[in-house]
């Protein structure tokens, strides 16, 4: 996994609440057996004037020119600023990839839907939860100023404004760490595999019926 | 002390190790495993040169992908006739072919959506810990087992530790008490949570359902209402064990075996939460004030009574909702105050994994019997969530019932609940839709999903517009 320590750069809005993955990524673009190239197809449905198929070259497609994403000074932002209840619905992991494969490093939101959240950590996007008076703050800013920088710094766990002001954000100890140096989860839980079959062999003999093989038929 | 909820007790018994900073392992039971959500988790085992912990934990099914029509699906995965579509079913057989994992192929006669078959075929038990890759796995909480969605990423990490990285959840009761009205179902119990908590009031939450209401219902009903915890922020819904539960997993193809009956099921009826037991939060709801429910917007909360009128948005003073409600009425097509029952159907939808067990169809067919799907409405379709509900639904004629009225009977599969195969929504079309989700574009581009119950929607059906299926079978 890539690794986070600091981020700067533009952030665009995504103003409005209950952000579904369906609207992040929507379902035509699953069929991919891929983890890359979801980027273009990002909020897709709000982007383009037209009915996005799969593979298809995006670049001759009619954009949405109200769609702030589209606007030329959101171009080649790193930060996402978003409202509620960002990525609920649907478990995939498209949305945390499209997202990074646009080239966001951070979304910024009052609050998130528990799997997104999950997801985005294991792909080396941060989700970052502020006050809503402190993203409606932020917000504003944003669309006060072109240009406008936030900086992230997660070692310190704070975000910085152009101006200088700093809001600080909570973050779990072990995914700060695993996203400080890029570390697999699946090698760090396989040092305690001994642990993981000690707890199996107990199970077996107190609960032997969920050890239930699936067989062929 | 206080004693302990039924999801304290799931985590306590899965807890192999907690660690220093406040996250724990928790061992997986059962995996589920489908073709949207895998490919790149086993690319992943293949560069890391990974096997899975335990490969008969897993069982595979193709479903979101898969045609319904019978013409399409006859000659299996190579009939597909969606290249990409095709590509990621032969994607999921290759997998597991090299894996060595278990899977029920697209013609198998137990295919089906995953969320169905896991119970179904006994693969999914009470006091199990369940994950797949798809958020609505929470339906097998109904067991009473703890059951919830994962990302790919904690796929490839399930299949290659058998373990889950999580922090434990807070405890959040949703008690409905009394006694449903009749006409009122499982479905309509779980939008009026929606309704009353919102998308986000379960987050952060495992949810347990209790009172008499769901005491009284099927493990079908159950299965239903917890299916839908995620659009109410819930990763996890889950109900407490019964004799309800205990005879629907008896005889099961992977239930326990006899030697093993008595001891699973003196264990099993010890998941409820304890007399003394202490919620984070408890929510109330009174179960003979439940209407027949319908969603009017493109969010699950967005949801009203049968008889009630679409919101006003000047009515709202929260400047963050009040747009939400126009931008939902505008791509609704709606106007403001206009009564549910003035909107009109063009397709009806009976199907998904909220929706397509027996009793669903059963449902469907008892209203759809003697009557005619309106001339109006371009396409009803009813979608078995499985090769054995197909059936069994056949087996008792109800498949007749239902194409004589007008509907059409297809292969089972995910289908039309999030078009990813080729039954989709035309642009700017109302669907009556038994599915889960009702955001923007998600039966197909531009598609306008109203979410309601099997009853229901075939009530819309025959009267192309929404009606309280009460009056219209008193009609008769």
């Amino acid at each position: 996994m890539k690794s986070f320590t600091q981020v700067t750069g533009i952030a665009a809005p995504m103003d409005r609440a209950n952000v579904d993955t369906d609207m992040i990524i929507p379902k035509n673009f699953l069929k991919s057996i891929k983890r890359t190239g979801f980027g273009k197809n990002l909020f897709d449905e709000l982007r383009y004037l037209d009915e996005g198929l799969p593979d298809q070259d995006c670049t001759g497609r009619p954009l949405n020119e109200e769609f702030p994403l589209n606007f030329p000074r959101y171009q080649g932002a790193k930060v996402l600023l978003a409202r509620e209840n960002f990525g609920c619905g649907s478990s995939r992991e498209h949305a945390p990839w499209a997202l990074d494969d646009y080239g966001f490093r951070a979304i910024i939101a009052p609050s998130f839907a528990d799997i997104f959240f999950n997801n985005s950590f294991k792909n080396g996007l941060l989700p970052i939860i502020l006050p809503a008076e402190v993203v409606e703050q932020l917000f504003q800013e944003m669309y006060a100023t072109e240009g406008y920088e936030l900086s992230i710094d997660l070692a310190e766990q704070v975000v910085k404004t152009p101006s200088g002001e700093s809001f600080s954000f909570e973050i779990d100890e072990f995914r700060k760490h695993c996203l400080l140096n890029g570390l697999d989860d699946i090698g760090l839980t396989l040092q305690d595999a001994d642990a993981i079959r000690a707890y199996e062999e107990k199970r077996k003999q107190q609960t032997p019926w969920l050890f239930g093989a699936i067989k062929p038929a | 002390m206080a004693g302990k909820t039924l999801y304290d007790k799931l985590w306590d018994a899965h807890l192999v190790k907690e660690r220093d900073d406040g996250s724990a392992l928790i061992y997986i039971d059962r995996h589920i495993i489908h073709e949207v959500t895998t490919p790149q988790a086993f690319e992943g085992l293949r560069l890391a040169g990974r096997k899975p912990w335990r490969v008969d934990s897993i069982l595979a099914t193709p479903d979101h992908n898969v045609p319904t029509t019978a013409v399409e699906r006859a000659s299996g995965v190579e009939g597909i006739e969606d290249p990409v579509s095709r590509i990621q079913v032969q994607t999921l057989d290759d997998n597991c072919d090299e894996f060595g994992i278990v899977e029920f192929k697209i013609n198998d006669d137990r295919q089906g959506i995953v969320h169905v078959i896991g119970p179904e075929s006994g693969a999914c038990l009470p006091g199990m810990t369940i994950v797949c890759g798809d958020s609505h796995t929470a339906t097998n909480g109904a067991l009473g087992a703890l059951a919830h969605g994962i990302g790919t990423s904690e796929v490839e990490h399930v299949m290659a530790t058998q373990c889950l990285v999580a922090k434990k959840m807070k405890n959040l009761l949703i008690k409905v008490d009394g006694e449903l009205a009749p006409g009122v179902t499982p479905k309509d119990v779980v939008l009026a949570i929606i309704a009353k908590i919102g998308t986000a009031g379960g987050t952060g939450y495992a949810m347990e359902f209790g009172g008499q209401v769901f005491r009284d219902m099927s493990m079908e009903g159950r299965m239903t209402v917890c299916n839908m915890a995620i659009e109410a922020g819930a990763r996890a819904g889950m109900v407490a064990v019964d004799d309800t539960t205990i005879d629907y997993v008896k005889g099961r193809t992977y239930a326990p075996n006899e030697a093993q009956w008595e001891e699973a099921v003196a264990n099993w009826k010890e998941l409820v939460s304890d007399a003394d037991a202490e919620f984070d939060k408890v929510v109330e709801i009174d179960g003979a004030s439940i209407m027949p429910q319908v969603s009017w917007g493109t969010s699950p909360e967005m949801v009203l009574p049968v008889d009630a009128s679409v919101p006003d948005p000047a009515q709202e003073a929260d400047p963050v909702k009040k747009s939400g409600i126009e931008r939902a009425l505008q791509y609704m097509g709606l106007t403001a105050g206009q009564k549910i029952t003035d909107i009109s159907v063009d397709r009806v939808f009976i199907g998904s994994c909220t929706n397509s067990r027996i009793e669903d169809i059963r449902a469907a067919a008892e209203v759809a019997k003697g009557r005619q799907v309106a001339s109006s409405v371009i396409q009803a379709m009813v979608v078995p969530g499985s090769g054995q509900v197909k059936a069994q639904a056949e087996a008792e004629g109800l498949d007749k019932i239902l194409v004589e009225a007008g509907f059409e009977w297809r292969e089972p599969g995910c289908s039309m609940c999030l078009a990813m195969n080729a039954d989709k929504l035309g642009n700017g079309e109302h669907c009556a839709s038994t599915s889960n989700r009702n955001f923007e574009g998600r039966q197909g581009y531009g598609g306008r999903t109203h979410l309601v119950s099997p009853a229901m929607a075939a009530a819309a059906a025959v009267a192309g517009h929404f009606i309280d299926v009460r009056d219209l079978t008193a009609q008769a």
